[in-house]
């Protein structure tokens, strides 16, 4: 019953794919397809959550389409339900988001029919219970999330980001083609409940795991895999930007998910070892790169790389956890990452909402050129602080407590017999923290630099507040953002079957504690509380702003800016982006990016300016894809001179194959 | 009854903090004064300093914004309700469950987001300054601290404060070298962001040689009240931090009498004075480091909290 109103609901979605092709002419069609879009994935939203809290059984369907001997599997499970759940939230908001900001699409022609479509093919991929199906929805996907892409693609950045997108998505899907051969094994089962029963060999099965991290992982964003993700994420409008680094990322985490800890049975410990390392370069990497960048989607699109990281070091522990048989701790790695990838959709929605806000307003995406916009965009302003300072993991929103149960993971992780691991958790939790305060600086430098301060641009000094389609969206998500901070003991209890279907444990019961908290092991052990931190946070605050203005004076002057007796009119002389990062691109930067600073200056007498330079180097692009892109440019080369050669070397070459193949015939025999 | 006085010794700990912050300040001021052989102020003189500034019109530059005007209180009530957190004269309090220390690190990272942004709200280079070298601060000060937390919580095996000073209490503890790693990291971690040298100069208005001062530069009358208060909260929760995990004695367990609450709150005082004396002496026996020096520094203290976690790991099971 779930699964056909879930499989409707995809239906549905590809059927308002075509009816954009139509609706791009008409007045009103950009406005109709998005709010039918809406409606819609909240019905299926609605439809997940139900089946989720409802802890019916499993409901699977069959339908004739696809391989003849195979037909088209589909089922939902917790797993599914949970994730089913999470992408239309994030498409809903989307949609209604896009009321307002698809009025400015200058060709709503290459985005209409293809926003339905994107959203359709995420939500099959969650519905498959075949390798066949989940390959198809999710090439389905990267082609609709490739045309989103190139929907601007005049631009030579776009064009060229799309491209890259496209070598990347096809490289994924062949190793989790290659990874679904493996899992299929020796009978050729492309069934998921068939491939469950299997006994693969530990190498396979580690294979398997390495495939499965280059598929999956390069559609989430790990490193080395992530390049595509700053280049693609931007280059979308605004509200395919949210679902690409918001929600489709979810779904890559989803495949890993399911096929390491549902269809390839009992972990082995150094899968843990592997998955850890990985993710917990990627947080940190990410977020060095995101501190580095001044274009404001470049940088969310990086934050989305770090936010990845943390997910999949919380997956490793929960595997780590898995191989050693302790079911309880690997519940709570387990529920702290995939609280976090839904606190991260949330959050990263809200302020990719707001960078499209501010690109509309302003038409810049470079913060340097931005400046002042907490007094021209008051709502957004807002709505942009509260996305800040959730995804810098400050109580008592929702970020704090996806990271706070990570580290309560990391604290139980002496458990764990292997030395490797002993070793590895203390440095994955120092780089954890490391990543966390890396994301708090950048946010302060993200919204100081582009919100507060002098606007440094015409553009920022005349912007105007968004409509209000965009502003209900932002404000939905933020109050949303609040309420998990508040109560994550309800949103633990949710993750509870979807833990108890992996792991064969889930967390204590949470709707149980005093006053909202939550305690993840034991009462005496650790336990956090974030309705009381707030109440307590705003008596406070309240409580001496009022004795003050009761008891002292509630005197305020307007006058010039003091800046120590010689203040500068002009906006130049405020901190830009690059200046706020420098110490810390001196710090970390010498070592991750090879950065180093140039000043030259002119000589006594010249009166030329001096100029100062910094360089930073992608050294995973420099080391990794260049070469691998001049080494199939030259083999292209070579191999061109094939397409030109005369009709008797064709006939040559025809004659040689056709004796290889007869001898090749010969000798097989 | 019990609630009661639970409720009622919760307060008294508020309220507490609140009072003796500027004392401590006071007496550091006071020590430094002395051993640079000046007579130095009064040590009740930044009780009027505050009030003071409480009662003087605040000038607020032409382009503030709402948040500029917010972030003070914001920044004040997310210390106090950290310091409430810490035990200062006895364990158990009432709303001890409520955050553990992992949640007092995040609070006063929440209070330095707002400090931060609050220097960028102006528009001038001295809070961009300020809020700059402060961000870099946090990003190695912050992992040092979860660092010092972790080694910490796997001895006591929670992270409850009043859980983890029980357990310093009795005698399960023994000397270890991990605790003393994450007692020179956690020292480390309280130079740097109390702003005290040789990290920052609470005293200076030079631009080259200011953190904090530069990011508080436009404030001015209540505002300015509530962020100085503010700082001086976050150096009292730093130093009953220390007390109340390495240098427990005399904290009240959690059913006690008024005679142990009497003998906790003159221990804490007296730790607070000795904690005052002994800052005041390496304050003044040290210069201020370069900025870039200072990373090098937070850096010791990361990697002292990492060894400090990595022995306990790997000892455990042994």
């Amino acid at each position: 019953m779930a699964v056909m109103f879930a499989l409707s609901c995809a239906g549905l979605l590809l059927g308002l794919a075509l009816l954009g092709i139509a609706a791009c002419r008409a007045a009103m069609g950009t406005a109709l397809v998005y709010t039918t879009t809406m409606a819609v994935c909240a019905a299926a939203c609605v439809n997940a959550v139900a089946f989720l809290l409802s802890s019916s059984p499993d409901s699977g369907l069959v339908l004739p389409f696809g391989l003849p001997w195979l037909g088209a599997h589909f089922r939902i499970d917790a797993l599914s339900a949970f994730f089913l759940g999470l992408i239309n939230l994030g498409g809903t908001a989307a949609s209604l988001y896009a009321i307002g900001y698809g009025r400015h699409e200058e060709t709503p022609q290459r985005v209409l029919p293809f926003y339905p479509a994107f959203l359709a093919g995420m939500n099959l991929v969650l519905l498959s219970a075949d390798a066949f199906s989940f390959l198809l929805s999710w090439e389905f996907m990267s082609l609709a999330s490739w045309a989103l892409v190139m929907s601007h693609h005049r631009e030579a950045d776009n064009a060229r980001a799309g491209f890259i997108y496209l070598v990347m998505a096809s490289f994924g899907t062949m190793a989790l083609l290659l990874a679904f051969g493996l899992l299929a094994g020796a009978g050729g089962d492309y069934l998921f409940t068939g491939m469950r029963e299997q006994h693969h060999a530990d190498l396979v099965s580690g294979l398997v795991l390495v495939l499965v991290l280059i598929g999956a992982g390069s559609k989430a964003g790990l490193v080395p895999l992530h390049v595509w993700l700053p280049l693609a994420h931007p280059a979308a409008p605004s509200h395919v930007s949210a679902l690409m680094s918001g929600v489709m990322t979810k779904v890559a985490v989803y495949a890993f998910i399911r096929i390491v800890m549902d269809l390839l049975g009992t972990a082995q410990w150094w899968w843990a070892m592997l998955v850890l390392v990985i993710g917990a370069i990627t947080a940190v990497l990410g977020v060095l790169h995101a501190l580095m960048e001044r274009d404001i989607k470049r940088l969310l699109a990086y934050s989305t790389v770090e936010n990845v990281g943390i997910i999949f070091v919380g997956l490793g522990l929960a595997l780590a956890f898995s191989a050693n048989g302790l079911s309880a701790f690997a519940a709570l790695a387990l529920t702290g990452a995939l609280l976090h990838a839904l606190n991260h959709a949330l959050f990263k929605s809200l302020l990719f909402f707001g960078a499209g806000a501010v690109l509309t307003a302003t038409g810049e995406r470079d913060i340097e050129r931005m400046g002042g916009l907490i007094h021209r965009m008051p709502q957004t302003s807002f709505v942009m602080l509260v996305g800040s300072a959730a995804i810098s993991a400050l109580p008592p929103l929702n970020g704090f407590v996806s990271e706070w149960l990570i580290f309560q993971a990391v604290l139980v992780s002496p458990q764990l017999p292997q030395w490797g691991l002993k070793l590895l958790v203390p440095a994955v939790g120092a780089m954890l923290a490391l990543a966390a305060a890396l994301a708090a600086a950048c946010f302060v430098r993200a919204y100081g630099v582009a919100f507060l301060g002098r606007p440094r641009s015409e553009a920022a000094r005349d912007a105007v507040e968004t409509d209000r389609w965009s502003l209900v969206a932002m404000f939905s998500l933020a109050a949303l953002c609040f309420a998990s901070g508040i109560v994550p003991g309800l949103l633990i209890d949710v993750l509870a079957p979807v833990t108890k279907l992996l792991t064969m444990a889930r967390m204590p019961l949470q709707s149980s504690d005093t006053w909202l908290s939550i305690v993840p092991i034991s009462e005496g052990r650790s336990s956090y509380n974030g309705l009381l931190v707030f109440v307590f946070i705003t008596l406070s605050a309240s409580s001496v702003a009022w004795a003050i203005h009761k008891l002292a004076t509630r005197a305020v002057r307007r006058a010039p800016a003091w800046d120590c007796g010689f203040p500068d009119p002009s906006p130049a002389t405020q901190y830009t982006a690059s200046s706020f990062s420098q110490p810390i691109r001196r710090v970390f930067g010498s070592v991750v990016f090879r950065a180093s600073e140039h000043v030259d200056m002119p000589a006594p007498g010249q009166t030329r300016p001096a100029v100062f330079e910094a360089r930073i180097h992608d050294v995973i692009w420099e080391t990794l894809y260049a070469p691998i892109g001049w080494i199939v440019e030259f083999v292209a080369g070579v191999l061109d001179r094939t397409q030109h050669l005369t009709i008797r070397r064709y006939l040559n070459l025809v004659f040689i194959a056709l004796i290889f193949l007869l001898l090749v015939l010969a000798t097989w025999r | 009854m019990a609630l009661i006085t639970g409720l009622a010794t919760q307060t008294a700990e508020m309220v507490l903090v609140l009072a003796l912050a500027p004392l401590l300040t006071g007496l550091i001021r006071k020590v430094k004064a002395r051993l640079l052989m000046r007579r130095g102020p009064p040590v009740l003189q930044p009780y009027k300093d505050l009030l003071r500034l409480v009662r003087k019109e605040v000038v607020l530059a032409e382009n503030a914004s709402w948040l500029f005007r917010a972030a003070p209180y914001l920044i004040f009530a997310a210390t106090w309700v950290a310091a409430s957190l810490v035990p200062t004269f006895a364990t158990g309090l009432l709303f001890s469950w409520s955050a553990d220390l992992i949640a007092i690190t995040a609070l006063l990272g929440s209070a330095r987001f707002f400090l931060a942004l609050a220097g960028m709200d102006i528009g001038t280079s001295f809070g961009g300054i300020g809020s700059s070298r402060e961000a870099m601060f946090a990003t190695l000060a912050e992992p040092a601290m979860i660092m010092m937390v972790f080694t910490v919580a796997l001895l006591a095996g929670s992270t409850q404060l009043s859980t983890v000073s029980n357990f310093m209490l009795s005698a399960d503890v023994g000397l270890r070298v991990s605790l003393g790693l994450a007692l020179i990291a956690l020292i480390i971690v309280a130079v740097a962001e109390n702003a005290r040298i040789p990290v920052d100069n609470p005293a200076t208005h030079l631009e080259l040689t200011m953190v904090h001062e530069a990011m508080v530069l436009e404030y001015s009358g209540r505002h300015l009240a509530v962020i100085e208060l503010a700082a001086q909260l976050k150096l009292l929760l730093y130093a009953s931090l220390i007390a109340c995990i390495f240098v427990p004695w005399g904290l009240a367990r959690n059913e006690a009498s008024l005679a142990t609450l009497a003998i906790g709150v003159a221990t804490y005082l007296a730790k607070l004075a000795a904690f005052g004396l002994l800052l005041a002496f390496f304050e003044t026996s040290i210069a201020k480091m370069r900025v870039f020096r200072v990373a090098d520094f937070l850096g010791i203290a990361l990697m002292l909290g990492l060894l400090g976690t990595l022995l306990l790991f790997v000892t455990r099971s042994l």
